[in-house]
């Protein structure tokens, strides 16, 4: 595998502050490879969302990340912490580095612009040498890049159709020619018809362009097929961990499972659809030990007690938080109280 | 282009009807003009000098009330609003043409200056919401509750009278001719300092505050996010995002306020003794002054139309989603 382009480490996202604070993204380590689509899956309230925020510095108040590290790996030069960035180096460094598509297609264009203003804006500022014409030409560029006529340049959003739209986000996150593209359920407001097309889209432009995407989605069929490696987060922690292939055949964890089943496959063999029982964890009230433990079809003697580690089972390069992959966890209940010593 | 013809024919529609219902209003009020000067005079008149008043107003013949409201528009046509009873027999649009300059330089000013100011500062306290600035809010709420003609009334018994700054009433010295000489100017300046600044206070905190709760809305829209993504300056965030779309409510509520310049500080003008619009209108009412009611609120009536234009321009020009394909 190739060299990491991002790497987040031990990061924690509270709601809040002090006694009353919710944590929304609890330890979350995870890597992004130069080039590779890293999909990130999990249900409403998983944090996925605050996680994507989190790390590019643009949750919005009460949202503090309360620890970790976000190292960005330029293609020449020392890896920097997002996260202790001042404010010019992190102007500096949003969208020519990291660039991101939003959920809302709909509301991130600003109404009252036309779209090649907004094109334009983020050129000139990140590029102060350009004139008026070469971002136009640009923006020109851009706009055929995902297949739009370059007569909607001087169209307002509100002109756009939702698909559309959400082409022009796209093309507009690749304006810089960033290296990371994080896409927050970028397909997720549009009918399945235009989903197809921009994902198409999409996987041509990252296949000539060759950068990073951290794929953000409740929709892990989509996962299967887009990404090549797949998170599942759960209760703002990542459980587990695969290559697409792998988590798509053999998932680990009780609750990725539960999410594969909740789809239908379009090839291969029937299965049954059975969803997950239960509702998403109240973040204010965590349930003990494992935060999946109630829902969990599979629970047993340790899951409540305690948490289990996200860790590779035996020689396997994927990993998974999970009792039932940690050899000796029911017996070694009784005579161990920390997790840690629990793992084998 | 066709939106807005339309627009103006609705206006000039309303305008028709505005000016029907302004005819008609005042000759339903009990009483006339030469009854409230009898009342005036406590009896001391006689039949025959009440009768010539009638001959001489015009009031002695027997038309019928749509004959004479046929008449009213034909004169309206000609710009002729009559003879004003109280001034007498000065014609009402001189009688206008002398109070309406103070009102729209006092008032006018005032407004935009409010305007401008209040707008600026709600974008500022809106865009550093949770800090030191939200504690403008509290003291706007304040001031935006208080009853201007008290505030007017505090204000000229601080500031003017015996020992006092500012002269209390009247809209320049009694000493000097209207005239653009410095005496004039200064004198005219002077007297507007209190009505102004009392405007000022109670009007622009309704700006900052709507403007402000404008501000924190749109703050949460998703193009807000975006922009500060894309590694845009906090200032053109600020200005060319957030702003230019708080804005939009604001303008047309200015374009309101520009419409009620004329008529909408009845209160200042009686208080300070102004002699603008507010006030000849008050004097008219006083005295059953037809002729000048209605050409007040004609003016009134024409200046909040011409504002209702003004603010769909301005929606054309600032909105695109209101402006249709073609």
């Amino acid at each position: 595998m190739s060299e990491p382009v991002l790497e987040i480490k031990n990061l924690s996202v509270d709601y809040g502050m002090g006694p009353d604070a919710v944590q929304a993204v609890r330890d979350v380590s995870l890597t992004l490879h130069r080039g590779e689509v890293l999909g990130l899956a999990g249900e409403s309230g998983s944090g996925k969302s605050t996680l994507a925020y989190g790390m590019t510095r643009l949750l919005p108040p009460p949202g503090v990340v309360s620890g970790g590290e976000v190292v960005y790996h330029p293609q020449d030069g020392a890896p920097v912490d997002i996260l202790g960035l001042n404010r010019p180096q992190l102007r500096k460094l949003r969208w020519s580095e990291i660039s991101i598509v939003f959920q809302g297609a709909m509301n991130s264009l600003n109404p009252v612009h036309k779209v090649v203003t907004q094109l334009c804006d983020v050129i000139k500022a990140h590029d102060k040498r350009s004139t008026p014409a070469s971002r136009r030409a640009r923006a020109a560029e851009l706009m055929k890049l995902v297949g739009i006529n370059t007569d909607r340049l001087d169209s307002y959003p509100h002109q756009l159709s939702g698909g559309m739209r959400q082409r022009v986000m796209i093309a507009m996150a690749l304006a810089l020619e960033p290296s990371v593209v994080i896409m927050d359920e970028p397909t997720t407001a549009l009918d399945v018809v235009m989903q197809r097309q921009i994902l198409t889209q999409l996987a041509e432009l990252r296949e000539r362009l060759g950068f990073a995407v951290l794929f953000i989605t409740h929709d892990l069929s989509l996962l299967v097929e887009l990404s090549d490696r797949i998170a599942i987060m759960y209760g703002g922690r990542i459980v587990e961990e695969a290559n697409a292939r792998q988590l798509y055949r053999e998932p680990l964890h009780p609750y990725s499972l539960g999410l594969l089943k909740s789809f239908p496959a379009l090839r291969g063999e029937r299965r049954e659809l059975t969803g997950i029982p239960g509702s998403p964890p109240d973040l204010r009230a965590m349930p003990s030990g494992c935060a999946f433990h109630p829902r969990c079809p599979r629970a047993f003697e340790p899951c409540a007690d305690r948490d289990p580690v996200l860790a590779a089972p035996e020689d396997k390069t994927r990993s998974v938080a999970c009792w039932l992959h940690v050899p000796g966890a029911g017996r070694t209940a009784e005579n161990s109280t920390s997790s840690t010593t629990a793992r084998s | 282009m066709s939106y807005l013809l339309r627009r103006i024919g609705f206006y000039l529609f309303t305008a028709w009807a505005a000016i029907t219902i302004n005819f008609f209003i005042p000759r339903a009020i009990p009483g006339d003009p030469v009854q409230s000067m009898v009342n005036r005079a406590q009896g001391q008149i006689d039949s025959n000098a009440i009768h010539s008043l009638y001959v001489l107003f015009g009031m002695d013949t027997d038309q019928s009330i749509f004959s004479q409201y046929f008449e009213y528009l034909g004169q309206l046509l000609r710009g002729d609003l009559g003879l004003s009873f109280t001034f007498f027999p000065t014609p009402v649009s001189e009688v206008l043409g002398d109070s309406l300059p103070w009102t729209i330089a006092l008032v006018g000013l005032t407004t935009i200056v409010s305007f401008v100011l209040g707008t600026g500062l709600g974008v500022l306290v809106g865009w550093r919401r949770g800090g030191w600035a939200d504690l403008v809010l509290p003291v706007t709420t304040f001031l935006s509750s208080i009853p201007y003609f008290w505030l007017g009334l505090i204000a000229i018994t601080l500031f003017a009278g015996d020992g006092g700054a500012f002269p209390s009433s009247g809209g320049y010295d009694p000493g000097v001719t209207p005239s653009f000489t410095w005496d004039f100017i200064s004198s005219a300046v002077l007297h507007s300092v209190l009505p102004a600044v009392t405007i000022l206070i109670t009007s622009m905190s309704g700006w900052i505050m709507s403007m402000r709760n404008m501000m924190v809305t749109v703050s949460q829209e998703d193009y807000i996010t975006v922009a500060h993504a894309k590694g845009l300056s906090e200032r053109r965030v600020m200005v060319s995002y957030a702003a230019r779309n708080a804005l939009l409510p604001n303008v047309s509520g200015f374009a309101m306020s520009l419409g009620l310049i004329v008529g909408g500080t009845l209160l200042m003008e009686i208080v300070f003794s102004y002699p603008g619009v507010g006030y000849e209108l008050f004097q008219a009412l006083g005295a059953k002054d037809y002729p000048l009611m209605q050409g007040i609120f004609l003016v009134i009536t024409l200046s909040v139309l011409v504002a209702n234009l003004l603010a769909d321009v301005a929606y054309l020009a600032l909105d695109p989603r209101t402006r249709r394909e073609g």
